[in-house]
């Protein structure tokens, strides 16, 4: 597979969600190796981005195309879309009661990475391993995903469950959130170590404070389903700055190319 | 009717639906004195047996059907069944095994070869009305442990038969009990020594084949003094148009100290998607914890039958004696369940759990019934309940109806009851996970039933998730 596979270019994409639209006209596109961050207001359009793009049932597509690996995601069902190496790290995790976190991931590894890849004692390797690299107690491996779970412990069972997926376009939907600052540092240790040249990140995030730990190379802001502004990293700190009643008033002027700074 | 769900894999699946080709033995079809004593002299019965039969016979004619439970059916002719069938090529004691027989419970997975048997499992096989073979005897008899066929047993020990038979379950105690008690033909018994921990799980495995017959059979367990048993049950039946109905007793006796843990996979035939066909499945299983501080644990995973109708209970009279009742249930197509438990608190510190899970799908109807009753001399007794109820689809129904009576005012009971469906946000994020809908659905399920699950021995345990598995394709509505 080369890289240009692997690059995710969406185009003109528009959802709406009970009639509602949401998002207007997305452009975006994604190359391996690059860190997106994307930004914007509440109601702008970000988490239901992240889930059109992974096919959430309440949402309705209503224009637009979403390459990804010579496919057209749109067209394709959720489980597949995530065997194709796309992961999303949810913003509210459901639990699943009764089903262990071990039992979970050994059918989404199955199911992603093939049945019969990765053997039981190596999984459980692996799996151990990574929990011990995110500090998470092997504790939680036996205990029903989620169930009970702090925002915090979700979080980290959200990025164990990237680790062990390996996806190739990781979606972060404000993991931020709810988030003290040493849980903040292992989730980042985590995204890291995945980061890479094969593999392509979208940062949703309200703060600045994650892309600290994470630095993007480019920087867009999402108002009313379109994204507004484009640019590098030193587009947050103007953010931060001026807010984002600067970009709406700039919102009608057309946005510039992804990662052209203005 | 239109748009019926296509759930026709679920009958293709249920690969326990041959016929085996064998001459049986069987009686005119119709219930009265004459066929309660030509049973009981086919099978060599002492005068007591016959006694026995002849009573239950008397107070059945008094009872009536039941009516009260949360299941609809047309009038059974209880003239126009058949009350024994047994393979006429077998000899009773010391007779070969018809090869088709045979083959049947080795299609079944149950080989009664003594050299292919399964490892650390004794089993009674019963095919219509009698048990046709038991293994592991001789390593059980050298720890005093007697495992074998009612028939048998009736022979063998007949002071522990009057003793116990009818002791938990009397022969009148409800119309189906009574009809069992009249007419049943085998079964298996099991006596543990005191102090015994049986070192095998003993199991029957119940077989209906012949057309037109009831199975009947009688099982009856006693644990003495500080004893340990664990037991397992398997049942399946022919598809057949025609209801059969399965009128079974199962009897419990824990002594002081002793603990009996029963669990059952009920696969009877379900009948189509239409509710033609299926077994009656209406079954009364009671424990006696006799002794101080005794227990009695039920597991049961019921997914088959037309009609389920069973309630397993335990009577808690020794003090700090201890009652269990873990089920699943799981209804489809038409199939009717209504089964729960009953813990009658009568010793002090008595304590008993009930976890019911039932799981409804298809236009099926699924009730828990409960009753938990708690004696004035019952100081300190607890019990905790746990009902949930899973609806798959929008067709199906769940009931949930539990009585709570206490007369001793120390006592504690909590009862926690819940209805749900599987979220589509659940579905969703194990998609997003690579799983398909069908495995999610499938882990959705067994996650919710994974407190009973994991009562039951591992690999019953292993089974159980599996036929859930095959109960649930499909059955998306």
């Amino acid at each position: 597979m080369n890289d240009a596979d692997s690059t995710l270019k969406i185009a003109g994409l528009r959802a709406s969600v009970g009639g509602k639209p949401i998002l207007n006209g997305v452009d975006l596109t994604i190359r391996p190796g690059e860190i997106h961050a994307l930004m914007g207001p509440n109601g702008s359009g970000k988490s239901t981005l992240s889930n059109v793009l992974l096919g959430h049932p309440d949402y309705e597509v209503t224009g637009g195309s979403v390459e990804f690996r010579g496919r057209n995601l749109l067209e394709l069902p959720t489980e597949e879309r995530a065997r194709l190496g796309v992961f999303l790290c949810f913003q509210y995790p459901v639990a699943i009661p009764g089903v262990t976190v071990a039992q979970f991931l050994k059918a989404a590894v199955d199911a992603v990475r093939g049945r019969g890849a990765v053997k039981a004692a190596a999984f459980l390797r692996e799996l151990r391993e990574g929990a011990k690299f995110l500090e998470i107690d092997d504790a939680f491996l036996n205990r029903a995903l989620n169930d009970g779970f702090s925002g915090g412990e979700k979080k980290r069972m959200e990025i164990l469950q990237m680790m062990m997926l390996r996806p190739s376009l990781l979606l972060l939907d404000e993991t931020d959130s709810g988030l003290d600052i040493d849980a903040l540092k292992v989730v980042s240790k985590g995204v890291n170590r995945l980061a890479g040249p094969a593999t392509g990140m979208l940062v949703i995030t309200h703060y600045e404070r994650i892309l600290t730990h994470i630095p993007p190379h480019f920087v867009h802001i999402l108002v009313d389903g379109r994204i507004a502004k484009s640019g590098g990293p030193e587009l947050v700190r103007e953010l931060e700055a001026r807010g984002y009643d600067w970009v709406r008033e700039g919102a009608a002027a057309p946005p510039a190319a992804p990662g052209v700074a203005p | 009717m239109t748009d019926l769900p296509t759930d026709s894999r679920l009958i293709d699946d249920y690969k326990h639906g041959f016929v085996t080709p064998v001459d049986e033995d069987t009686v005119p079809p119709g219930l009265n004195d004459d066929i309660i004593r030509t049973i009981s002299r086919k099978k060599g019965e002492p005068d007591w047996m016959l006694e026995f039969r002849r009573k239950a016979f008397r107070a059945w004619q008094r009872k009536s059907e039941p009516r009260w439970a949360h299941v609809s059916y047309p009038p059974i002719d209880y003239q126009a069944i058949r009350y024994y069938s047994a393979p006429k090529s077998l000899a009773y004691n010391n007779g070969e095994l018809d090869p088709e027989v045979k083959k049947t419970f080795e299609r079944l997975g149950i080989p009664l070869d003594e050299r292919q048997r399964l490892e650390g499992v004794a089993v009674d096989a019963v095919f219509d009305s009698v048990s046709v073979a038991t293994t592991h005897q001789k390593m059980l008899e050298e720890k005093g442990i007697i495992f074998c066929s009612f028939s048998e047993a009736v022979k063998k020990v007949p002071d522990l038969i009057r003793q116990y038979l009818g002791s938990v379950v009397p022969v009148g105690d409800n119309f189906f009990a009574a009809l069992n008690s009249a007419v049943f033909t085998d079964g298996s018994f099991c006596y543990i020594p005191p102090g015994v921990k049986c070192p095998v799980e003993l199991s029957t495995y119940f077989r209906i084949n012949a057309a037109g017959t009831g199975q009947f059979e009688r099982t009856l367990i006693v644990a003495d003094r500080g004893s340990q048993v664990s037991y397992l049950e398997g049942c399946t039946a022919p598809m057949r148009d025609e209801n059969q109905l399965h009128a079974a007793v199962v009897e419990l006796v824990a002594l002081e100290d002793a603990q009996i843990k029963y669990s059952t996979v009920q696969n009877w035939y379900p009948g189509d998607e239409q509710g033609r066909g299926g077994i009656y499945n209406f079954v009364t299983k009671r424990g006696h914890c006799r002794g101080a501080r005794s227990k009695i644990s039920w597991t049961q995973v019921e997914v088959g039958s037309a009609i389920t109708w069973k309630y397993p209970g335990c009577v808690l009279e020794g003090d700090g004696s201890v009652g269990e009742f873990y089920s699943v249930a799981f209804t489809n197509r038409r199939m009717q369940a209504d089964t729960g438990t009953k813990m009658i608190h009568i010793g002090r510190n008595t304590r008993s759990t009930i976890v019911s899970k039932g799981i409804s799908a298809g236009e099926s109807v699924n009730t828990y019934r409960g009753l938990v009753s708690v004696l004035p001399g019952a100081a300190g007794a607890r019990n905790h309940s746990q009902c949930d109820s899973l609806l798959i689809g929008d067709r199906c129904s769940a009931n949930t109806f539990p009585v709570v009576e206490s007369e001793n005012p120390a006592a504690i009971l909590e009862h926690e009851a819940t209805t749900s469906r599987i979220s589509e946000d659940q579905l969703y994020y194990l998609q997003s996970r690579g799983i398909d809908p069908e495995a999610a659905r499938s882990l959705i399920v067994n996650g919710f039933c994974r407190d009973v699950f994991k009562q039951l021995p591992l690999e019953f345990s292993v089974e159980a998730v599996k036929l859930l598995e095959i109960k649930m394709e499909g059955s998306i509505g």
